[in-house]
């Protein structure tokens, strides 16, 4: 509309007038919109990060591809059997409507047939995901060695029984209680390999406060260097050294003895087994002279 | 322009109080039911239809996702996956048949809220404010799909108000309220029908699809016309109607042609001379001037 008035009338003084009305509109409404813009976009920044204790449903991807797929529909909320997924309320402190869980309050059950991804309508549940064994929700840390029952030396072991991948995903390594002197320690171990942050040991942990959490995995592990290799699976790969081997080490021992790094030790081949009284040496060396 | 406590009286006088707010009550009807098909699942375990309107599933089978969150998504660089674009071809398609802001006068809870404003600013006497041009929607819109681009995430659902308001209703208010009352004084206080006939980017997006549907208001007896001027104050875009309604000496048909209008039918409901009918966009010619005063075919 406002183009045709223009033309009509773009040599007379008032068509330069409505045009610059017009384009001044336009200035300001661009300004306006862009400034409101500006606005929901640093909010959505700030606001749209995802705490670490916030975990995602199985199958979601990367954060940042979720946040820009799921429409925040609750589907995947609404078929989740156990009611343990929520959709973030305002002032939820979760990116606004997204849907999330806290370990500590419900895990995931890890149903078999992961019901909550097939019915994401966006594929912010990457649909690729149908075993849930390879879904990886975060990671099981055992944070706090100090609060850790089986770290005091205490039989509990509940993390490891509750895991859904018992015996895998946590392990119990066996060691020496120093404190005790005559105990051994049962440690639960968390590894990568296995656990999918289900959280299932987070919220059975029997402290007050869990000494194992499920925190995102980019929190938590480490990456070797792209140029790392582990140069025992690289000879056992490879059948040999692929380097040149160190020369054997030379001990500077007496005749008739030797050395076995990592092996029996010290090796007395010819010489005489050593007197029962040290003195006896002495004596002997004094005699030889 | 009658006081607007007046507004609607010659209209029950002539049709009777269901002939001036039928269209309303069907469509406030329509809002609360809508909303009562999807809370009956969480509260009753009777699933006509999950998730929200942002997307759901229909008797578990037929997907829908709202147009405004597919744009974004694109937007943001993402690919959906099959059900979201067959369930944004099936909203599309639907409103594209009854008229893309039908979701607004007859779905959109904010729409209650913001009618309710504008009822009371009327009642109260409230003038002035903040003036908006009415393509300023559009230009949310842009600012919109600039945002998710520019974000590579949904910024704008942090804040769209109908996204929160529609999913409080559904999966829990928690401060949803704020947001409700914020609209609400914005639209009391701040700008007459600030947020729906003004800003709201998908109020936008819906009237662009609605430009293209055949359902129409049409005010093929616009010769009865008596300027009682109710209409316009009842309609939520009163410059829809006046192509059509006042257009007769230049050339301009009977229909409303305009996407703004939300198809709520309230100048049906409202004029005492039963100017306005629902009907479809053809056979907009002049030739109902010749038929004046006899009732038009559709
Ligand atoms: S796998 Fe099962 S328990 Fe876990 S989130 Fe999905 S539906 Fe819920
Ligand atoms: S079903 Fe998918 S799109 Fe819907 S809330 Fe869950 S993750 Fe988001
Ligand atoms: S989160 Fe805990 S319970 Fe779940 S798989 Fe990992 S170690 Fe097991
Ligand atoms: S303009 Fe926006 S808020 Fe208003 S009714 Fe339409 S969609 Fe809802
Ligand atoms: S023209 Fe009529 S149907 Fe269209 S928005 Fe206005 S009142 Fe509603």
């Amino acid at each position: 509309m406002g183009t045709k008035v223009n033309d009509d009338n773009s040599s007379s003084g008032a068509g330069r007038a409505t045009r610059r009305q017009f384009l001044a509109d336009m200035a300001r409404t661009a300004c306006g919109v862009g400034l409101l813009g500006l606005g929901i976009g640093v909010y959505s920044q700030r606001a749209g990060a995802l705490p670490a204790e916030a975990l995602r449903p199985p199958g979601a991807l990367p954060e940042e591809e979720f946040l820009a797929a799921c429409t925040r529909c609750g589907l995947c909320v609404r078929d989740c059997p156990y009611d343990m997924l929520h959709l973030a309320r305002l002032g939820d402190g979760v990116p606004l409507g997204t849907p999330y869980f806290y370990a500590r309050q419900a895990g995931c059950e890890m149903c078999e047939d992961i019901p909550c991804v097939p019915v994401c309508p966006t594929g912010a549940l990457s649909h690729g995901l149908t075993d849930i064994n390879k879904a990886r929700m975060g990671l099981a840390v055992l944070s706090d060695q100090e609060t850790c029952v089986a770290f005091l030396g205490l039989r509990c072991e509940v993390c490891f029984n509750i895991c859904p991948i018992r015996g895998k995903a946590i392990t119990l390594e066996t060691e020496h209680n120093v404190r005790s002197g005559k105990h051994a320690r049962f440690l639960p171990v968390v590894h990568s390999e296995h656990c999918t942050g289900c959280g299932k040991c987070e919220e059975a942990c029997i402290l007050d406060e869990s000494a194992i959490r499920i925190l995102p995995n980019r929190l938590v592990q480490g990456k070797l260097g792209a140029h790392y290799r582990k140069g025992w699976e690289e000879k056992a790969k490879a059948g040999e050294a692929l380097v040149t081997p160190d020369l054997e080490h030379r001990y500077n021992l007496p005749e008739g003895v030797r050395y076995e790094h990592g092996g029996r030790g010290l090796i007395l081949e010819k010489a005489e087994t050593p007197p029962s009284n040290p003195a006896d040496i002495l004596n002997r060396g004094l005699e030889g002279r | 322009m009658a006081d607007y406590s007046e507004v609607g009286k010659e209209a029950v006088e002539a049709k009777g109080w269901w002939g001036a707010y039928r269209w309303l009550l069907l469509r406030r009807f329509s809002q609360v039911t809508v909303f009562l098909l999807f809370l009956l699942g969480p509260v009753a375990g009777v699933w006509i239809i999950k998730g929200n309107l942002s997307s759901s599933l229909l008797l578990d089978r037929v997907p829908m996702t709202e147009p405004i969150l597919f744009v974004q998504m694109l937007a943001a660089g993402m690919v959906p996956a099959a059900d979201a674009l067959i369930g944004v071809l099936i909203v599309a398609l639907f409103y594209l048949v009854v008229g893309g802001r039908v979701f607004c006068s007859w779905v959109c809870p904010l729409n209650l809220v913001t009618d309710t404003a504008y009822w009371l600013r009327e009642r109260l006497g409230i003038r002035g404010g903040a003036r908006f041009g009415r393509g300023l929607r559009y230009w949310m819109l842009g600012m919109v799909l600039v945002l998710s681009a520019i974000t590579g995430t949904l910024a704008f659902e942090m804040f769209n108000p109908v996204s929160i308001v529609q999913r409080g209703i559904i999966f829990g208010m928690g401060l949803v309220w704020a947001v409700i009352l914020a609209v609400f004084l914005f639209d009391l206080l701040v700008a007459k029908r600030g947020w729906c006939s003004h800003l709201c980017p998908m109020g936008g997006l819906y009237g662009l699809i609605g430009y293209f549907s055949p359902l129409r208001v049409r005010a093929d007896r616009r010769a009865d016309c008596n300027d009682c001027m109710d209409c316009f104050v009842v309609c939520p875009e009163p410059q829809v109607i006046k192509p059509a309604l006042k257009g007769a000496g230049k050339g301009i048909g009977p229909v409303i042609l305009a996407g703004e209008c939300t198809n709520c039918g309230r100048c049906i409901d409202v004029c005492s001379k039963d100017v306005f009918k629902f009907g479809l966009r053809f056979n907009n010619e002049e030739k109902v001037e010749g038929l004046r005063g006899t009732a038009q075919p559709l």
